[in-house]
Parts: structure tokens; C-alpha cells; sequence
């Protein structure tokens, strides 16, 4: 018990009583500066006809679906190459690079090089014969930038937790594989993805759960914008609670979040059987 | 030796250090008579650091202790502060943000400090005392700055399409063509093969310099991309200036403004809404010679003096269809905090900002121009000696034609209903007859909340 302890309590302190305040204050009206007023279900029924929220919703869907997508495929690719072709730790290094730069400056330095005018990016476009991209300010373009900018960030981390996946498939298999002629790219459908199916499940998971809490790079960057075409769940909730002083309403915005969340995840598990193996 | 229950010791200790540190930030912790006093201007630190000295000098028994953060920050700072305790004594407001904090009782009321010392509230420039009193009707700052908009223009791009200073300087503008100010917009526009708006086979599509940049949409109140224009048009924000009780967004006048605002963007002489918001700000593009003309506040003449690629110079607004010009007319000013333990130490640090002595330690600084009429000529030379002739900013002031900026508690929630609307606008989603609706949404907002 007593090793456990500090964990507990720091769990206990940040994670539970927050967690059942916010669910208390979810049904209150509660401006910050005043006292919370017991108001029922009124703020999830407001949820309900609020055409922000479901806004907000679909927005983070769609960033969650481009940047897991993309992420997963992009990760999977690098931890293979890895695999196949070297075992260098300085590659493995590089791979992991993006990760190390924080989150806020990896969005600022992507919003100067992607900007209009004088952004290297554009100028780059330019040169090859494309005409110069408002990657930040055209609805269209705007998530999937976002999303974009988060892949290249966490896609060398999450290569490595793939990294790791492989290497718990014994090598016997592949010998196998071999003797009986198969090819690179039915090796890897037929052994490699099933194999590490338990892995991939678990990386999806928690990847997925960190996606959709999608925040700082919109939030230094497009704020919302334009129109409300990157207004993500998270920054919804951040801007009714601390600009416009709406905390019972965000309260309930995000209970339902985490409600969201807790199927979604479940789901995964179930669906992609993340506790048995296929080697067994 | 090193056993288990030293070691938990250890580890609960060095858990207790930080919230223990943290309480330090609060305001019981502080000897009697300091105060903190927050503003987000990094640019006006020196000269309130300089302010802080000779207040001291002045006033042995009180001190103050400044603290900077950024505009963002400040905000969400000052609330978390406001809700823990540990909101700091005096802080810089602005006439969008102090309507809220004072409905929710957050702001001290200052109008007996002001009546027990006699402040002269006539030093001030004119209308910029009474911006500080709410919709209650208590005053709750004395102002410390004001701020006006006019043209920033670079210099080399209007000389290059043979336009004077004078031309710059006695432009005029109505909602259906533009008057001549479109047509030097036009002229200042070129595409990429050098040939200018108003020039033949002029590609639209193709737009090297556009005649005027805009940062973005101007939201709910337009300061520096629209106010003027719908000003000179005839209209006004709201009834009841500046506690709008009933706001008209909705109204041909604005919405004729607007329209002709956006066709601007049709006739290729200003960037499509996605590209100026794809900018990382207007500032920045005007700096690398991408606009000729941008509009902007006062508060910018440092940031255009450090753009070193381009000369800009400062041209007056236009004038309108109501037969002159007219500027927003917006300031700062030092609040105090409701919750301080220092209320005295607060009133006397308050007041001295908004004295002479003080505003002139401002004012000879250059960055932004005082409250107090008195320390405007040395503003006015330490600008000049920067190389800028602020004449522009101050004309309007001296004439009386000025309007504020649209102020009322619930100024998030109007924010959150007209940036999106207007975005919508500029982007070409929505018409601008489309405004109604959101006016009506804005209208109820305010209605719901009286």
C-alpha cells in the first residue's frame, strides 16, 4: 500500500476530484466569478441544440481520422524500413527528433514556412509550378494542415512503439515464410500485421484518445479559424469556459467528451481482440 | 543510513515544495504597501519601470513590483487570478474586456477616491475619461493611452505609381465606387507581370503587390479593417454609445459597407480571406513588400519602424459620405482589482499613472500617445524624432470626430457570434444581408442578460 501511495494521491489530488467536480459542475450554470447554481440538465440539453458543438464534434473527426490514418500508415512504414533495412541507433534517433520539439513550436515554426506569401513552402510550390496554398486560412485545407503538422510530429514516436511490436515476433516465422517462397509483401499481410496486431491495437488506442484531445496547435495557430473550420472539441470547451466564463457548459461539453472517448476505446479492444495473440 | 521512511519523507517534502512555492504568488505574502501591477506591452516596460522609481521616490511607503505577460496570456492569467485569489492589485484594462470583469464585481469602483482627491478629470483628452465609466455608472480607471487608425503605406510603391502625398492624404470614399481612394488602391495594385489595376490586360488572378492588406475579418468591431469606412457611411454600432443596447449589424448601411469591403477582394486588389488569414500577420507580408497600403492603430508605429525592407509613411483616413473623417477612438487604462489588500497603495499608484508626471515619462518614450492632453507635444517629438509624423493619428482627435469602441459585458459572447459571421462573409460563404441574422443573434445575447 505504502509504495503505492504517492501515486494515489496524485491521482486522487488531479485526476478524480477534478474529474468528479467537473461532472458535479456540469450541471450548474457557473460563470467562474460566482457561486455554481444547480440548473439540472439544462446545459446538456443546450448541447443538444447547439450548432457549435456538433460543429465542433465533426471537425474533431475529421482530424482525427486524417491524422490517425495517415499516422498508423506512416508508422508502420517506418518501423518496417527499420526493421528490414538497418538497426542504426542514430536512425532510430532521427526518427524520433520531431517528437522532442515541443508542441507549440513545432506548430509556430509550421505556421511561418506555411504561410502565403512569405512562407518557405509556398516558395518552394512555387518553383515546381504550384500556385502558392493558404494552408491556415482555406476552410478545405485547414484541419488536414493541422493534422498534417501533428503526423510529422508523432509519427517517429509512434514508428518506435510499432518498432517494438516487431520485435516481439520470433523470427522463425519468417524463416518459414521463406522456405515456402513467399514474398516480401504477403509476408507482411499475411505475418507481420497479424502478429503484431495486439501491439497495433494498443498503439491505436492511445494515439487515437491523444488525437482527439487535439488543442495547442490549433490554438496558437488558427484559433478556431477560419469560420469555425478548426473550432476542435477542445477548443470549444477552453473558450466557453475561460473567455466566455460558460464553465457549467463546458463541464457538461466535457463529460460527454470523455464519454465519447471511453466507447471509442472500448470498441477498439473489443472489436480488434487486443488480448489474445495470433501466435499462440 | 537511508531507510524506507526517510526516503518517503524525502519524497512528501519535495512533493510539498512547489505548492508551497506557489502560494508565494499571492497577494497575502507581500510586505504591506507593495503592490503587483501587471500590463502586456513589452514594449512599455522600460518606461513603467522608470514610472515605478519615481513613484517610489514619491511615496516611500509604496512600492510596486510590474510583471509582463503577453496579450493572451494576460487575459487568461488575470481570471485564474481573479477565481484564486491571486489576481494582482492594479493591471492595464482595455474597454473590451473591463465591461465583463466589472458586471461580475472584479473591478474596484474608484469615484470616491477620485472625488476625495480632487483628481481633475479635465487634463485627460476629451471623451477618453468617461470611456472608463460602466454601464452601472461608476468609473472603474483613469485612462493612461489612447489609440486612433490611419493608413500605413510604403513609400517606394506609391512613388513608383506616381502617387503624391497629397493625394494620400485627401482621399475620399463612398460605399459604391470606392471614390479615390479605390482608385489608388487600384493603381497600387500590380500583378506578376508589372501591370497595374488600372491598366489593360491587369490579371486579377495573378497579383504580385495588392493595393491593401487587412489582417482579418474585424469580428464585431472592425478597428482596424472596417470601422472607418462604415463610420463615414452614416452608421453606428449600437444604440446607446458605447453601452450598446441594441446593436445594427443588420443595417444597409454596414452591410453596403462590407459588401463593397469584400469586393475588393473580386477585383483582385486585396488577397482572398484564406490567404490573409494564411499570413502569420499583416504586418509581416506588408514588411516584405506584398501590400502598399494596410490600415492599422497607433498602438503599431513601433512595429512598422522595425520593418527594414520597406519605408512606410502614414496617410490620414478618407472622407466619407457624412462629409468627414472619422477614426475609432479607443484607450487603456489602470484598473484595481476588487479583491486587493492594498486598496490605498493601488488608489495612489492609479492616480499617478494617470498624472502628467507620469504620462510624461510615457510620453517621451515614443510608443504610444498619453491620456493627458498636456504630454502630447513631447509624444509628438520623441515620434518625430523616430522619423514619423503622427499628425494623421491626431487630427480626427483635435476635430471631435471620434466614436468608441463598441463596449458591453458581454463582449465574448458577441465576439463569438460576429467573428464567425463575418469570416463567413469575407470568405464568400455568406452574403452580407446574412449579417441580420447575426445581428439578431447578438441582439438576443444582450437581451437574454438584462
Amino acid at each position: 500500500m505504502i509504495f503505492i501511495a504517492p501515486a494515489t494521491l496524485g491521482f486522487v489530488v488531479f485526476y478524480i476530484w477534478p474529474t468528479l467536480r467537473g461532472a458535479y459542475l456540469s450541471f450548474t450554470e457557473y460563470s467562474l466569478l460566482e457561486a455554481p447554481k444547480f440548473n439540472g440538465l439544462a446545459n446538456y440539453e443546450r448541447m443538444v441544440q447547439d450548432s457549435f458543438f456538433w460543429n465542433a464534434l465533426g471537425v474533431t473527426v475529421e482530424y482525427v481520422v486524417i491524422n490517425i490514418g495517415v499516422q498508423t500508415v506512416l508508422a508502420v512504414g517506418i518501423a518496417m524500413l527499420m526493421y528490414r533495412l538497418t538497426k542504426s541507433i542514430t536512425v532510430r534517433a532521427i526518427v524520433l527528433a520531431p517528437y522532442l520539439v515541443a508542441n507549440v513550436v513545432v506548430a509556430l515554426v509550421w505556421y511561418w514556412m506555411l504561410d502565403v506569401q512569405v512562407g518557405v513552402v509556398n516558395t518552394f510550390l512555387g518553383w515546381v509550378g504550384i500556385d502558392p496554398v493558404a494552408f491556415f486560412g482555406d476552410s478545405h485545407w485547414a484541419i488536414p494542415t493541422v493534422a498534417g503538422i501533428n503526423v510529422w510530429r508523432h509519427m517517429g514516436y509512434t514508428a518506435l512503439l510499432v518498432f517494438a511490436g516487431l520485435q516481439t515476433i520470433p523470427s522463425y516465422v519468417y524463416e518459414a515464410a521463406e522456405v515456402d517462397g513467399s514474398t516480401e509483401w504477403k509476408t507482411f499481410w499475411r505475418i507481420t500485421l497479424p502478429l503484431l496486431r495486439p501491439v497495433l491495437v494498443m498503439v491505436l488506442v492511445v494515439t487515437m484518445i491523444g488525437s482527439f484531445q487535439i488543442f495547442d496547435t490549433v490554438a496558437v495557430t488558427t484559433q478556431g479559424g477560419p469560420i469555425n473550420a478548426t473550432r476542435v472539441i477542445y477548443y470549444y470547451i477552453y473558450e466557453r469556459a475561460f473567455t466566455r466564463f460558460d464553465f457549467g457548459y463546458a463541464s457538461a461539453m466535457a463529460l460527454v467528451l470523455f464519454a465519447i472517448l471511453a466507447v471509442v476505446s472500448l470498441l477498439q479492444l473489443r472489436l480488434l481482440r487486443a488480448k489474445e495473440s495470433d501466435l499462440a | 543510513m537511508l531507510t524506507r521512511r526517510t526516503l518517503l519523507k524525502a519524497g512528501l517534502a519535495s512533493l510539498a515544495v512547489p505548492a508551497v512555492a506557489a502560494c508565494n504568488n499571492g497577494a497575502a505574502a507581500r510586505a504591506d504597501g507593495e503592490i503587483i501591477y501587471w500590463l502586456w506591452d513589452s514594449a512599455q516596460l522600460p518606461m513603467y519601470t522608470e514610472c515605478a522609481k519615481v513613484f517610489h521616490e514619491q511615496n516611500p511607503q509604496y512600492s510596486v513590483k510590474i510583471e509582463q505577460y503577453g496579450w493572451n496570456d494576460y487575459w487568461s492569467k488575470l481570471v485564474t487570478g481573479f477565481i484564486s485569489d491571486t489576481a494582482p492589485d492594479v493591471f492595464t484594462g482595455h474597454s473590451s474586456k473591463y465591461p465583463l470583469f466589472a458586471d461580475k464585481g472584479q473591478v474596484l469602483p474608484i469615484d470616491d477616491y477620485v472625488a476625495r482627491d480632487n483628481v481633475d478629470l479635465g487634463i485627460y483628452q476629451k471623451g477618453l475619461a468617461d470611456r472608463w465609466i460602466g454601464a452601472d455608472g461608476k468609473r472603474y480607471g483613469l485612462p493612461k493611452d489612447w489609440d486612433t487608425e490611419v493608413y500605413f503605406y510604403n513609400s517606394a510603391f506609391t512613388e513608383a505609381a506616381g502617387i503624391s502625398a497629397e493625394q494620400l492624404n485627401s482621399m475620399t470614399w463612398n460605399p459604391k465606387d470606392g471614390g479615390t481612394f479605390e482608385q489608388i488602391v487600384r493603381r497600387l495594385t500590380v500583378d506578376s507581370k508589372d501591370r497595374r489595376g488600372d491598366q489593360p490586360g491587369f490579371d486579377k488572378d495573378n497579383i504580385k503587390v495588392y493595393g491593401l492588406g487587412y489582417a482579418d475579418a474585424g469580428g464585431g468591431d472592425g478597428q482596424t479593417s472596417w470601422s472607418w469606412y462604415a463610420a463615414i457611411n452614416g452608421w453606428k454600432y449600437s444604440e446607446g454609445e458605447p453601452w450598446g443596447t441594441k446593436f445594427f449589424y443588420g443595417d444597409p448601411k454596414f452591410t453596403e459597407t462590407i459588401g463593397w469591403w469584400r469586393g475588393l477582394i473580386t477585383k483582385g486588389y486585396m488577397p482572398t480571406y484564406a490567404q490573409a488569414k494564411s499570413g502569420v500577420d499583416v504586418t509581416t507580408s506588408f514588411g516584405a513588400g506584398k501590400y502598399a497600403i494596410t490600415p492599422n492603430g497607433s498602438w503599431m508605429l513601433g512595429t512598422y519602424g522595425t520593418l527594414k525592407q520597406v519605408k512606410s509613411k502614414l496617410a490620414r483616413l478618407p472622407i466619407g459620405p457624412v462629409g468627414k473623417r472619422m477614426s475609432m477612438m479607443n484607450g487603456l487604462a489602470d484598473t484595481i482589482w476588487a479583491g486587493t489588500t492594498q486598496r490605498d497603495a493601488s488608489w495612489a499608484w492609479v492616480k499617478f499613472l494617470g498624472s502628467q508626471t507620469a504620462q510624461d515619462i510615457v510620453a517621451k518614450a515614443g510608443v504610444v500617445f498619453p491620456a493627458v492632453a498636456a504630454s502630447m507635444p513631447a509624444a509628438k517629438a520623441a515620434f518625430a524624432k523616430s522619423g514619423w509624423d503622427v499628425t494623421p493619428f491626431l487630427e480626427p482627435v483635435e476635430a471631435g470626430d471620434v466614436f468608441p469602441y463598441p463596449a458591453n459585458p458581454n463582449a465574448a459572447d458577441v465576439t463569438a457570434v460576429m467573428t464567425p459571421a463575418m469570416e463567413s462573409v469575407m470568405s464568400f460563404e455568406a452574403e452580407p444581408s446574412s449579417l441580420a441574422k447575426a445581428n439578431d443573434d447578438v441582439n438576443q445575447i444582450l437581451s437574454a442578460n438584462t
